[in-house]
């Protein structure tokens, strides 16, 4: 079994050195029988990498514990579905799971477009062919998930925080996110090599951009609602610098999706928009590094490893290299027209990438902030959260209001009197959300006070928006049928909002207590009162359970469990807080015992009442919802694009 | 029968990588068939073209909804209208 996955490994290394030496042969010399067969081989190394996948799986649903990787990560008692989701709970697994993505991502975007972009495609099978090489490299010769031993009787098990439905679907949500943007990264390379700098490599990229940062957004939101419940300190997201490395190329990918859109109407941006996409794809891959070196410190590291050195050598080179034909093409890549007012959609569109990518860069020196003292100084200095919350507010209340002026302001050209006249109901709504807001004593945070008039602002321009379509056309559904992108968009902008005043509620206008209750004794916070009625421990067979039970009166009454859990396999405790969720709130009373004594029945518990935090996952369906509609295919449009590449398309 | 099944899809992944050739030994015209200068040049009137059509469909819709007023709508609609009339025109003329 294992050598059926190394040699499928080996097939897949060779097939994507093919795709990358001959597929580069064959553009460069526009030969087109060898530019098929380095496609075919291109196809061929997602088949053999779907066969090293089926290995590894079956490994794992065998409980095989030959394999190295499968004892190491999994045990007899863990169930199917998690002992599946080990496949990508280890190093090894997650970079077959990126190579499986990568080859599948980049066989299906090569087989659509290779009709209508013959010349194009040509150049985008070796870029794809060079990074499947990499991957496949690594897999074959640093870090291979088929390596084997005597078989032990039982594995070690998973971690126990892994053990939990977000985290069967969170790291391939970010997969398909990271690798998705590979996709855009390869097309405008190849738009690059090849000299086709116009909208072609755009047009067939639209929504592989689309989905990757689909999958990208949502991926992170299910990760923070994973650490909300699974880690156990009361937040979702700690700036983390394996966090924020998801966060990074999401938002490179947000400033591209944006810009793009100023290229496509104007033929403006065009070096930006290769920049970003660069960008959005560098991060990725310095994500994944992040993740695997050890260079930083973080809860979602994997063991340090060898691998590392070899991930920063990619991120140089291919950073290198794109930076170099980006400035090589910089004849090519002219901008056609130029910004004629500072006040219409394509300078609004402008500001958002500037305020974007400034939120990017300031993450990214965070993150990398410690490594450069380390090398600098040697000593590791870390930047924490108010460094990243100042930030945070400055750009991303800025980019708020934005999101809600750049919809109302026409492209080319606004004047100032037009847009304030537009701009009456929404200011309205802000300034008397604001005046509610301070009546009933929500002025107390300044940024809380902010984000909340800064998102009525936003909700009542898409409001208006859809009143003001809708009358144009006549039906709300012809309205969003007819431009899908851009009221896709404006679901997303309201899934943005809701985010904001989830953030804005939990941070600005959370309470919380801690205290030492022995039995018997109660305590206070935000409306609650909460008993201390005892501590349980109930043994069974691979875990030690221990709950401290309180009961709790106030908005809600009942009785509500937190503790810890000691698994004998892995050995490794694992902390079980306590929600009950306000879905009329939007609240949550979180609990979090720290000790508790099953003889004395004291417990040291922590208290956390957050308001709207709920607002938070909600969005995150919203956000599907929005990105779904933008992705959805529309016939007509398509039609068009057929239409509108006809000359260029071959026969 | 591992073997013998890992050198089967061997065998399978060469002939798929070699079919280009297989199914046309010798081939009349090998060249990738990217489109000609004339081509080139059509798809980029066709671009203006579209390009042209769109702002003029997205300021009509945004002058109805009372996004742009009717002094900065009779300002834009005249330099969009020519574009696109120019855009038109050369695509209807005939190829050099």
């Amino acid at each position: 079994m294992a050598d059926l996955g190394r040699a499928a490994l080996v097939v897949t290394l060779g097939l994507a050195v093919y795709s990358l030496v001959v597929g580069g042969i064959a553009a460069r010399r526009n030969e087109r029988r060898l530019a098929a067969s380095a496609r075919n081989a291109l196809y061929c190394s997602f088949a053999s990498t779907l066969v090293a996948a089926a290995v590894l799986a079956t490994a794992l649903v065998r409980h095989d514990f030959s394999f190295k990787y499968v004892a190491a990560h999994t045990n007899r008692h863990l169930p199917v579905a998690y002992t599946l989701s080990a496949f990508w709970g280890g190093q090894e697994g997650s970079l077959l799971l990126w190579l499986l993505v990568l080859t599948g991502y980049g066989a299906l975007a090569v087989a659509i477009n290779r009709g209508l972009l013959r010349d194009l495609t040509a150049w985008v099978v070796p870029v794809i062919g060079g990074i499947a090489t990499f991957f496949s490299f690594v897999l074959v010769a640093v870090a291979s998930p088929f390596d084997t031993q005597t078989a032990p009787f039982d594995g070690a098990g998973l971690t126990p925080s892994l053990q939990n439905p977000y985290m069967v679907a969170h790291p391939p949500m970010l997969y398909l996110g990271y690798v998705g943007l590979s996709v855009p990264f390869a097309f405008a390379v190849g738009a690059l090599l090849s000299g086709r700098t116009d909208e072609r490599w755009i047009i067939a990229t639209r929504r592989w951009t689309l989905a990757a940062w689909m999958f990208l957004g949502f991926g992170q939101l299910l990760g923070a609602h994973w650490a909300y419940v699974e880690v156990g300190w009361g937040g979702y997201y700690a700036w983390d610098p394996v966090e924020n490395a998801a966060l990074m190329p999401w938002l490179a990918a947000t400033a591209f999706l944006h810009s793009v859109m100023v290229q496509e109407r104007k033929g403006m941006l065009k070096v930006w928009n290769m920049v970003l996409v660069a960008l959005a794809f560098e991060l990725s891959v310095f994500g994944t590094f992040l993740t695997r070196s050890g260079v930083v410190n973080s809860i979602h590291s994997f063991s340090k490893s060898s691998i590392g050195p070899w991930f920063l050598a990619f991120v140089v080179i291919s950073s290198i290299f794109s930076l170099a034909l980006i400035m090589w093409r910089l004849p090519l890549l002219k901008a056609k027209t130029k910004l004629e007012s500072a006040i219409s959609r394509e300078a609004a569109f402008l500001y958002n990438n500037l305020l974007l990518v400034a939120l990017c860069l300031t993450i990214l020196w965070g993150v990398l902030f410690p490594i450069v003292t380390q090398l600098l100084r040697g000593e590791t200095r870390t930047i924490g959260r108010p460094y990243y919350d100042f930030f945070l507010r400055t750009f991303g209340l800025p980019l708020l209001l934005l999101m809600g002026i750049g919809p109302l302001v026409a492209w080319r050209k606004t004047s100032l009197r037009g847009l304030l006249r537009t701009l009456a109901w929404p200011i309205t709504a802000a300034v008397a959300t604001g005046i509610v807001l301070v009546a009933v004593g929500g002025g107390s945070s300044s940024p809380g006070l902010i984000a909340y008039t800064f998102s009525a602002f936003v909700l009542a321009t898409i409001v208006v928006e859809l009143v003001r379509g809708t009358r144009a056309t006549g039906s709300l559904f012809v309205l969003v049928a007819r431009n899908r992108r851009r009221y896709g968009g404006y679901v997303v902008h309201a899934a943005i909002v809701l985010l904001a005043i989830g953030i804005a509620g939990s941070s600005a206008y959370s309470s919380s207590v801690e205290r030492r209750l022995a039995l018997g004794q109660s305590m206070s916070v935000a409306g609650y009162t909460l008993t201390n009625r005892g501590v349980t421990v109930d043994a069974k067979p691979n875990v030690t359970e221990t709950r401290a039970h309180l009961a709790v009166k106030g908005r809600w009454s009942g009785s509500i469990s937190s503790g810890d859990n000691q698994y004998v396999n892995p050995p490794e405790p694992s902390r079980e807080v306590g929600i009950k969720t306000d879905w009329l709130r939007g609240e949550d009373l979180y609990v979090i015992v720290d000790e508790s004594h099953p003889k004395t029945g004291i417990v040291f518990v922590q208290v956390l009442v957050k308001p709207l935090i709920n607002l938070i996952w909600v969005a995150g369906i919203v956000f599907l919802f929005g990105s779904m509609i933008a992705l959805w295919p529309d016939a007509r449009e398509q039609r068009r694009l057929v239409a509108r590449l006809a000359p260029i398309a071959s026969s | 029968m591992i073997i013998v099944g890992i050198l089967l899809a061997a065998a399978a992944v060469v002939v798929l990588v070699a079919l280009p050739f297989l199914r046309e030994p010798v081939a009349a015209d090998d060249r990738l068939d990217a489109p000609s200068e004339a081509d080139e040049r059509r798809f980029t009137l066709v671009e203006e073209r579209d390009r042209a059509l769109t702002a003029l469909k997205e300021l009509e819709f945004d002058h109805r909804t009372g996004k742009v007023d009717d002094a900065d709508y009779r300002e834009l609609v005249g330099p969009l209208r020519q574009a696109a009339a120019v855009a038109l025109r050369a695509l209807d003329s005939p190829q050099e």
